[in-house]
């Protein structure tokens, strides 16, 4: 999509144009800090699932939100994406105060997540998965898809989706399951599927939610070398997952959650040698 | 793949062509019943007008529903609420300004046909917004509730004597309480001639008639001819859905019936896509309604009862929800087996036994059962009560098809959810060529991709 | 506390929940309307009274049928729209007893069996009544309870329980066809007349400020059948072994499966339990109106599921609150709308709850 503003700064310049292609249309983040998170608070019932957590993700990171079962991680990446509305704290993404807002709003934006257990739509095929993902699609109004002459532009659209979606398919090795219910498919292609549509939809950052888990080693391997491939191309990566060798070994930046606050943050050396957080980890029943 | 998708790929112009051929099927069955009893040319006629209003009504009604429910996921049974609302504001638009001592209790404002329909659609939508805007969030049984509620609301309503007579823009109208409407505009095939000069043309085509049907052919044209037009709209209406579904529009519906929230996360604003898709659904089924009250004369509340609504349901659960080219053939289906055939058999019956008392109850009936195994009574009460069997028929086929064929009595069908074919464009091709020999659909879903494929690129 | 903590707290509410607080004007409006119409002499305190009782015994009723679709709604995890005509179903077969014994000798006996169809012997002329023939009466709600309980579970075991795993709407449209064919099925049988059932009970007129409120002997049967089967339940939710494993699996099916609580014992027990409270309701609410017809059952479903949704799925408590705020609703509303709304006014109360309060009064407190 050629109305994507060009990147700005240079660590977002585009990389490695051949293995792309075009659907890698540039990422904009103007921000050294494109995700602020401050004084995140939320409460289920009296339990306090998140108490005040503050931290930040640098723009074309990979960042790791790791943290002992109960820390808070799915609750916060909920509060972050709009799942659930914190009650008190902000979010700003991007420089703009994203607190509260439906989960679609903050998607326009330029955020968007990958759920924990893939959830592929799985009556639709791996192509309409796809299609779906591309924002602001012309024919997502009904009068301009049904009115004859006007769909003649949905038309065309479609025809520039499709040839993205194809590259993103060929990118992620999943071509040859195209055409194929995303409800047959196994843990591992679901979880390329999830992420694939997920880059569909232009965003500047990715929030994945255990992108690994039940996913076998080989592919693993995969998608770790997709991420760094697109982060290296100005995407910036906010991740969590329990696997801690996978993030020490992986992320150059570390928050480490703990009873819904930030325990700690550094690189990967600095929180292995960390007592407190040895301490949470143990102390919380690893 | 499934049986369906191997006939329609077999059929001759596809979809259409299985369409026609289920048709065929069924109005064959018809004249052939009429044939074996010696039905005269008109009665044929009339039977084949009757069945095809029926098959036109169901057929649009199940494709409405199938906008709500096969794309969107939404459990609406109150299908019927939303046709009432439709033809009694068209009635209230349409209807001749009132006139004392006429034989119409209340009148109407006294527009022309046309606006009378559109005022009704925009009102059944209009409904549809009330509804949908708060109830869209609910889970699916709670909206199957609240949908239900709402349609006895609006039919206890239009039975009450408080809205029986009212005055709006200085005229003298009213929903006419329990007693019903007369529906005492021109008729709609006259206006709709009319409307485009041809009503003359008309008339001398139904004189024309006379050559078949010497005496008095005019009801038995117009029946014909309003089945027609009905057959008119199931078309229309299946184009619009059809273009509907098939599209980015149609993907997010499809989306939020898979999942909302992952539609959501995906920058959808899945509440405008919902409310959007019920609107459109409710103002068709208010045109269904239009269209199958409008030539009936009269109105009566208790016409809108939920009875209506679940046949709707069944015909599309018959012909597979999700599809519309299903919802057409469950349709056709339950109106030419479940709804009309019963009742065709009822009257084959008493056409050739005339003179058969059936007993009165169900006492009389089963009594010389017992007693004398006499089982002629208890068979007369059988198809004496017919229309009260036929329910608990259709009850037991609704059990059947969630059983054994919860996809359809047809099966599953794939309608791609986009303007375009999705296969891979051909300069797209050419350029990976080497990327992924193996363009064939794995169907297992067993082997990761990381396994299956170690031609990437990326290194 | 300060007038001006009060007033920003009462903004703040108004802000935050603009429902309650446009739900607290129109109900100070409502009741504003009828204190006036009792001063200006209007409204009359009798007829008030006569409108509550109404609803009180509507609202027993609708409780005792809700406790069943209540537990069945949360331990089957479905709305069941078939219940209606079981209720209908306990009334036919409860009667066709009443009718048996009461008139045994007096008329045929296939048209006592049928409950008079089509006219052929009347309740009133057999002189029914719970003082008039008290065993034809008690015998007819056993068999109510008995042939409810029978039906409920061959429904269950040859329609519902194949089906159990798949989801609460293929359920709930499966329950839809077993409606229609339960329905139909009893027109058929027994005809689709509206039969007068009971003799004119006798009863006694309570002074009321202004007027009287009678209370006949059938109202008195109700209420104390219905608050006895009630407390029944709930003793047996809270005191035995069985009532325990109902609230887990209500709860949670899965952790139920889990931790060893025999799941399809305790769906039996659901249904049993369920099905005789349903099968009474059913010949108590003919009882009392004293008509019944092949629909009777049917036209209270919705009035339950208003119940139930009201109180909170899976709440017997609730059921039974749910039963009778819903019941006071129906009858109460016409002192302020046509009586033709007073059935919508139920729904009105159901739709309003489930957008303000979803879960339902007593939420959070399954089968308990």
């Amino acid at each position: 999509m050629s109305d994507a503003s060009q990147p700005v700064d240079d660590v977002a310049t585009k990389v490695d144009e051949g293995a792309l292609g075009s659907f890698a249309s540039g990422v904009q983040t103007t921000e050294e800090y494109p995700l602020r998170v401050e004084g995140l608070r939320k409460s289920f019932g009296g339990i306090t699932a998140v108490d005040g957590a503050t931290f930040q993700v640098e723009s074309g990171s990979l960042t790791g939100l790791i943290g002992p079962n109960g820390a808070g991680k799915s609750t916060t990446f909920n509060l972050i994406t709009g799942m659930i509305k914190p009650d008190a704290g902000t979010v700003t993404f991007n420089g703009e105060d994203i607190t509260g807002l439906d989960p679609h709003e903050v998607a326009n934006r330029g955020m968007v997540r990958t759920f924990q257990i893939a959830r592929e739509l799985s009556e639709m095929t791996v192509l309409e998965n796809m299609m779906l993902a591309p924002q602001r699609q012309r024919g997502e109004e009904l009068w301009r898809s049904v009115l004859p002459g006007v769909r003649n532009d949905v038309r065309e659209q479609e025809e520039e989706l499709l040839e993205r979606v194809w590259e993103v398919l060929d990118f992620f090795d999943i071509d040859h399951i195209a055409e194929e219910y995303a409800g047959n498919l196994s843990g591992g292609q679901r979880k390329l599927l999830e992420m694939a549509r997920a880059l569909l939809t232009d965003p500047d950052m990715l929030l994945l939610d255990e992108p690994f888990a039940g996913v076998n080693p080989t592919l693993e391997k995969k998608l770790l070398e997709h991420i760094h491939e697109l982060r290296e191309q100005g995407y910036t990566f906010l991740l969590v997952e329990h696997d801690m060798d996978l993030i020490m070994n992986n992320c150059e930046h570390v928050i480490v959650l703990h009873q819904g606050r930030v325990l700690t943050e550094g690189t990967p050396d600095d929180i292995r040698s960390n007592e407190e957080v040895i301490e949470a980890y143990l102390g919380g029943n690893v | 793949m499934s049986v369906r998708d191997d006939i329609a790929a077999r059929m001759p112009g596809g979809d259409a062509g299985l369409i026609l051929a289920v048709l065929a099927t069924a109005y064959l069955l018809y004249v052939l019943a009429g044939v074996v009893l010696g039905y005269d040319l008109r009665g044929q006629l009339n039977s084949l007008a009757t069945l095809t209003f029926y098959i036109g009504v169901f057929a649009m009604l199940s494709l409405a529903l199938n906008l709500h429910w096969g794309y969107t996921g939404l459990f609406n049974i109150g299908i019927v609420g939303f046709m009432a609302v439709g033809v009694y504001v068209m009635a209230l638009v349409s209807k001749p300004t009132f006139v004392a001592g006429g034989a119409a209790q209340v009148g109407g404002l006294g527009l022309p046909l046309w606006v009378g329909i559109i005022a009704g659609m925009v009102a059944a939508a209009v409904l549809g917004f009330v509804v949908a805007l708060p109830a869209l969030r609910l889970r699916a049984d709670y909206l199957a509730i609240v949908t239900i509620a709402m349609s006895e609301i609006v039919r206890f309503s239009f039975l009450s004597g408080d809205l029986q007579q009212f005055q709006l823009f200085g005229s003298k109208v009213g929903f006419g309480g329990g007693s019903g409407l007369i529906l005492d505009f021109v008729p709609p095939l006259e206006a709709l001639f009319q409307s485009v000069g041809l009503w003359g043309v008309y008339l001398g085509f139904v004189d024309a008639t006379k050559v078949i049907v010497p005496t008095n052919p005019k009801p038995v044209v117009d029946g014909l001819v309003y089945g027609l037009l009905l057959l008119t709209f199931v078309t229309v209406f299946f184009w619009l859905l059809k273009r509907t579904g098939e599209s980015p529009f149609g993907r997010v519906l499809k989306a939020i019936r898979e999942d909302e929230d992952v539609a959501n996360a995906l920058g959808k604003d899945t509440d405008r896509f919902k409310i959007k898709s019920f609107m459109l659904g409710c103002a068709l089924m208010g045109l269904a309604g239009i269209l199958w009250l409008m030539p009936q004369g009269a109105v009566t509340p208790n016409f809108f009862r939920p009875r209506v609504t679940f046949f709707v349901w069944i015909a599309l659960i018959i012909g597979g929800a999700g599809s519309n080219t299903g919802s057409v053939l469950g349709g056709a289906t339950f109106a030419a087996l479940l709804y009309q055939g019963p009742r065709y058999f009822q009257n084959l019956v008493t056409t050739v036994l005339p003179n058969l008392d059936s007993p009165p109850g169900f006492g009389q009936a089963i009594g010389p059962l017992i007693s004398q195994l006499d089982p002629v009574p208890f068979l007369l009460y059988t198809i004496d009560s017919i229309r009260q069997l036929q329910l608990v028929v259709m009850g037991l086929v609704l059990i059947w098809l969630m059983h054994n064929r919860p996809e359809g009595l047809l099966g599953h069908r794939k309608e791609t959810a986009s303007v375009i074919s999705l296969s891979r464009p051909k300069a797209a091709a050419a350029a990976t060529d080497g990327g992924s020999a193996d363009g064939d659909v794995q169907t297992d879903g067993g082997v990761d991709v990381a396994d299956n494929n170690g031609g990437v690129d990326d290194e | 506390m300060g007038i001006a903590e009060t007033y920003s707290r009462g903004r703040e509410f108004a802000i935050e929940r603009p429902f309650a607080l446009v739900l607290g004007v129109i109900a100070a409006y409502l009741l504003g309307d009828l204190l006036l119409g009792l001063a200006t002499g209007q409204t009359q305190f009798a007829d008030i009274g006569s409108l509550a009782w109404d609803g009180l015994m509507r609202g027993l009723v609708i409780g005792l049928a809700g406790i069943g679709l209540s537990m069945t709604y949360s331990i089957l995890n479905f709305a069941n729209f078939s219940h209606g005509d079981y209720i209908t179903a306990g009334a036919f077969s409860g009667w066709s007893t009443t009718y048996l014994l009461a008139g045994l000798g007096r008329a045929d006996i296939g048209a006592l069996m049928l409950v008079g169809a089509g006219g052929s012997v009347y309740g009133g002329t057999l002189g029914i009544g719970m003082l008039s023939t008290p065993l034809a009466v008690i015998a007819g709600i056993v068999v109510a309870g008995g042939f409810t309980i029978l039906l409920s579970l061959a429904v269950d075991r040859t329609i519902f329980k194949p089906i159990r795993d798949e989801g609460g709407i293929t359920l709930l449209i499966t329950s839809i066809g077993v409606a229609f064919a339960l329905r139909y099925l009893m027109q058929f049988v027994f005809g689709s007349d509206v039969r007068g059932t009971t003799a004119q009970p006798p009863s006694v007129g309570l002074y009321l400020v202004d007027g009287t409120v009678f209370i006949d002997a059938h109202d008195i049967t109700l209420l104390v059948i219905a608050s006895g089967l009630m407390l029944g339940v709930h003793l047996l939710l809270q005191r035995t072994k069985l009532g325990k494993a109902m609230r887990a699996m209500a709860d949670n099916e899965d952790l139920a499966r889990i931790t060893g609580i025999p799941t399809e014992r305790v769906v039996r027990s659901t249904w049993i339990i369920g099905g005789g409270l349903t099968g009474i309701a059913g010949y108590m609410f003919i009882l009392w109106k004293g008509t019944l017809g092949f629909n009777d059952g049917w036209l209270l479903l919705l009035l339950i599921f208003a119940a139930v949704i009201l109180g909170g799925i899976g709440s017997i408590y609730g059921a039974i609150t749910g039963g009778l705020v819903i019941g006071l609703t129906a009858s109460m509303s016409v002192l302020w709308i046509p009586s033709a709304f007073a059935r919508a006014a139920a729904f009105v109360v159901m739709i309003v709850i489930l957008l303000v309060k979803p879960s339902g009064l007593f939420s959070g407190r399954s089968t308990a």
